[in-house]
């Protein structure tokens, strides 16, 4: 039997455990660092953590994150509070990112602000009463040819305009899974014009 | 050896140094504020940017190693203009209100901002501002000028081995904290309001109360436990204001535990300024002159075996010689220093001493620490522990109280049972030991300080032969004392003459009315109820236990009042220098032992300090020599015999209160309530 070092701590972790599939899944994380560099799965774990939270890490979660890695808890929540994907305060169901930064704010990401303030009815920052979706303003989030681009949960949603955007949103309202990608139809970033190269074998 | 030219001058450094301390090494300042040669390197700070000749940009000395051939420019026109960029970006956030802050005078900001500040600011936009974190009663801060240097986490980290404070946020929105708010559990936290270039992080107690150029600065040594940290009192006239740590590499390296740093406010609390004597149940002020007439006329004539005398934790060895010589000449063979009962004896040196010196542990191997919780009884002998843990390569194993030590060990019993299976081979641990090529057996008091302490002691003596601990220039056998009068009591052989008493003893025959006067000489941790059929003297600093239960009360000086001598576990004999005056008619404790025994009729044939120490060095010649360790010779203790199946205990039961001066102490009694009594919010450290 022996003390950890990592001693220094505070209450006991209370209102977060794992699920016993995620507690599997977190297993399997762990498994991929060498022996004694657990510590490097606190990322991947508070991911998991928040995916099953409902979008939010609690100060609990963080807390049994840094128990299960043998972490100190304040290691965790620097981590916690460095990484702007992971949330720290509950969210919406749907968490609704629009991106700001040159490239979407030239495609007209301020039409897009608009369409969706007025389509949910609040505005940046804050959260539908029904918990359906939180708005918030994020800087580049790395789809600038596609710009402009909203991120809601997982899935970009691409070359947008204000009323594909309100055609989302009211389908996710009414409990739909609009096709993430494109909305214009083109294939991922290849040119909006259609292909001007590759065009198969020989060429044109 | 990498070979480099600083600014012209070639340099040959230790393989492994970076170019900061190459620099330092040619005698070249480079400022910091993140680098501190105790801790990890951070190279956040970017203030020691240096130019190297084939590198576009200036680097960071302090994070680039020392590299052969290497040309460095400190000097240029170019490394002092990006040492004022840095400083331009570091002074957007930090509000510059140095008139109100008590980092003035001695902040490194302030400093550095003399040679590289720019006097003006170009920045027009709104500062940030940082909320204030509670962290607990001895550190106070104030966010908004901290800097991000981290070298608090670090400190926290690496040395104080707490993991609580980290920077939480980033990029703009960076803070030091502990996130979730909590007080910094740490006997060692003090440091961190030192390590802290600026004045984000103050001391709580001494907000507002002085500037540091205002203050009159004495070296001297701590003795609130017996490590004998090498301190600064810094004090205006007869006020102690602050303790700080000084630098000593074998001791304290440059670190000091709160007890020693912040305790020192007790010096103003509960103080004896006068003589007292009892009357009619009631203590009542007197001059010099009537106590001693009290004395006299209870002393004289009473026979030498009911007269005895307790030694108190936080004397001093010329008032122990003073008071030895006393006894002596009135007869008395009852005379004791350890007054928590330890079953030490004075005549082996090996056999009560911390043998293999505080330094000595980073060399060890194994070690087992027996009855002793070192966190709270020594707490910077616990970070050299964990200093030498750090580096790898360490087993560490305990019996006795289990507690957070800050590193990890080998838990191996409770008590005398699981010691005495190692000392007949029979557990593991045994032969961790004796593997190892420095072992190492600290004993603390929670082990000695019982009545089958000497049987304990012949155990551990017997576990340090089996396992080779004594060789040449390495004695692995260590006593972990708690009180700084001890090893120097032991030295000048203030205990029991022959058929004389020990404590208990005395305690046992002033109920029984064998012993009619005792001398309490700075001795308050006793059971004084047991001293009340008895005429007791109480010569001391503090109304604590003793004086309540005296009858005349001698007011004595406190140890930053007082040239004086005190010998540190080690059984290195240091000097404590008197930073101001002892309060209103106190006297050197000597000088009043003097003074009585000539009113006793029996004076003491020294007239001054120098005298003193003569007599003090004729008894004990290990005293002569300061700041030195004398290895002891190896020879018998201890009595072999049956131990009880009781576990050891720790010693100490509350690490903020130990003593008279920090029980008078406001800020260790704040840090008692929130840390000790607050169970659940300390470690489990508690005893």
């Amino acid at each position: 039997m022996s003390a950890g070092a990592n001693g220094g701590g505070g209450a006991k972790p209370g209102g977060f455990t794992f699920s016993p599939e995620n507690l599997d899944k977190s297993k399997a994380i762990i498994a991929k660092y060498p022996n004694g560099y657990q510590a490097s799965a606190v990322l991947p774990l508070l991911d998991l953590a928040q995916r099953q939270n409902g979008g939010w890490v609690s100060r609990e979660a963080m807390q049994y994150v840094a128990e299960l890695l043998d972490m100190a808890p304040i290691r965790v929540y620097e981590v916690g509070t460095f990484y702007t994907m992971l949330n720290l305060e509950p969210v919406g169901k749907y968490l609704v990112q629009l991106c700001r930064t040159t490239p979407c704010w030239l495609c007209g990401c301020g039409d897009i602000r608009a369409a969706c303030e007025q389509t949910l009815g609040i505005h940046v920052g804050e959260t539908t009463a029904d918990g359906l979706f939180s708005l918030v303003v994020v800087e580049c989030l790395g789809a600038c040819v596609n710009a402009p681009v909203v991120q809601i949960n997982d899935d970009y949603y691409e070359d947008l305009d204000a009323n594909g955007i309100k055609a989302i949103l009211e389908a996710l309202k009414r409990g739909e899974a609009p096709a993430p990608g494109s909305q214009t139809g083109r294939q991922t970033s290849a040119p909006a014009s259609g292909p001007t190269t590759l065009h198969g074998p020989g060429g044109a | 050896m990498p070979t480099l030219t600083i600014d012209g001058v070639e340099i040959t450094v230790e393989p492994g140094s970076t170019v900061l301390q190459a620099c330092e090494q040619a005698g070249v300042e480079i400022p910091r504020f993140c680098y501190h040669d105790r801790l990890s390197i951070a190279g956040n700070c970017r203030m020691c940017l240096v130019e190297m000749e084939k590198s576009p940009k200036p680097i960071a000395s302090c994070a680039m190693p020392a590299g052969d051939g290497m040309v460095i420019r400190t000097d240029t026109p170019a490394v002092k203009k990006a040492r004022e960029g840095v400083m331009e970006f570091l002074l957007i956030n930090h509000p510059l209100d140095c008139p109100i802050c008590d980092q003035g005078g001695e902040c490194d900001l302030q400093d550095q901002a003399m040679t590289y500040g720019r006097f003006f600011s170009r920045f027009s936009e709104g500062k940030r501002a940082v909320k204030n974190k509670d962290v607990g009663p001895l550190i106070k801060t104030i966010m908004t000028r901290c800097i991000h240097c981290t070298r608090c986490v670090r400190f926290g980290d690496e040395i104080a081995g707490v993991e609580e404070f980290g920077a939480v946020h980033r990029g703009e929105h960076m803070e030091i904290g502990t996130y979730v708010a909590q007080a910094v559990t740490s006997e060692l936290s003090g440091n961190m309001i030192d390590l802290c270039p600026v004045g984000a992080l103050t001391s709580k107690p001494h907000a507002f109360v002085a500037r540091s150029w205002e203050l009159v600065k004495t070296e001297t040594v701590d003795v609130l436990d017996a490590v004998g940290s090498n301190i600064r009192v810094d004090s205006r006239g007869r006020e102690v204001i602050r303790v700080l740590p000084r630098l000593h590499e074998a001791i304290n390296e440059e670190w000091l535990s709160d007890k020693s740093r912040f305790g020192c406010d007790g010096l103003k609390r509960r103080r004896l300024d006068r003589c007292y004597v009892r009357r009619d149940g009631k203590l009542a002020a007197a001059a010099w002159a009537a106590a001693f007439a009290a004395i006299a006329e209870r002393i004289r004539g009473l026979a030498g075996e009911r007269i005895a005398a307790i030694v108190g934790d936080l004397v001093d060895g010329e008032a122990m010689v003073a008071l030895k010589d006393l006894m002596a000449r009135l007869g008395s063979p009852h005379l004791d220093c350890r007054q928590d009962g330890a079953k030490l004896e004075a005549g082996s040196r090996a056999g009560y001493l911390f043998n293999s010196t505080i330094a000595g542990i980073e060399a060890a191997d194994a070690i087992l620490l027996v009855g002793t919780n070192p966190r709270w009884e020594a707490a910077l002998v616990n970070a050299r522990i964990r200093k030498r843990w750090r580096r790898g390569g360490l087993a560490v194993g305990v019996v006795g109280p289990q507690a957070d030590l800050t590193y990890a060990y080998d838990y191996l019993g409770a008590g005398p049972q699981t010691l005495a299976e190692i000392a007949e081979g029979r557990h593991p641990f045994g032969a961790v030991l004796k593997a190892a090529n420095l072992p190492m057996l600290v004993l603390g008091m929670g082990a000695l300080a019982r009545p089958d302490g000497a049987a304990v002691l012949a155990r551990a003596r017997q576990i340090a032969a089996a396992t080779d601990m004594v060789a040449d220039g390495w004695n692995g056998f260590n006593v972990l004392h708690l009180a700084a009068a001890r090893v120097g009591g032991l030295d000048l052989g203030l205990v029991p003459g022959s058929g004389g008493r020990d404590v208990d003893g005395i305690l046992a025959g002033a109920e029984a009315g064998e012993i009619e006067a005792v001398y309490l000489l700075g001795a308050d941790e006793i059971d004084t109820v047991r001293l009340a059929k008895a005429f007791v003297i109480y010569q001391g600093h503090h109304g604590d236990a003793g004086a309540q239960c005296a009858d005349v009360i001698l007011p004595g000086a406190a140890y930053t009042e007082k040239n004086a001598t005190y010998v540190n576990l080690e059984g290195r004999a240091q000097r404590a220098r008197r930073a101001s005056f002892p309060l209103g008619e106190a006297r050197e404790d000597w000088r009043i032992l003097r003074a009585l025994s000539e009113r006793l009729g029996h004076a003491l044939p020294y007239d001054t300090l120098d005298q003193v120490r003569a007599r003090m060095i004729e008894i004990a010649p290990t005293m002569q020599q300061l700041d030195h360790v004398e290895p002891a010779p190896w020879g018998g203790f201890g009595v072999a015999g049956e131990m009880s199946a009781a576990p050891f205990e720790g010693a100490v039961r509350n690490f903020y209160l130990t003593d008279p001066i920090t029980r008078a102490s406001e800020t260790m009694a704040q840090c008692s309530e929130l840390f000790v009594d607050a169970k659940g919010e300390k470690t489990g450290t508690d005893g």
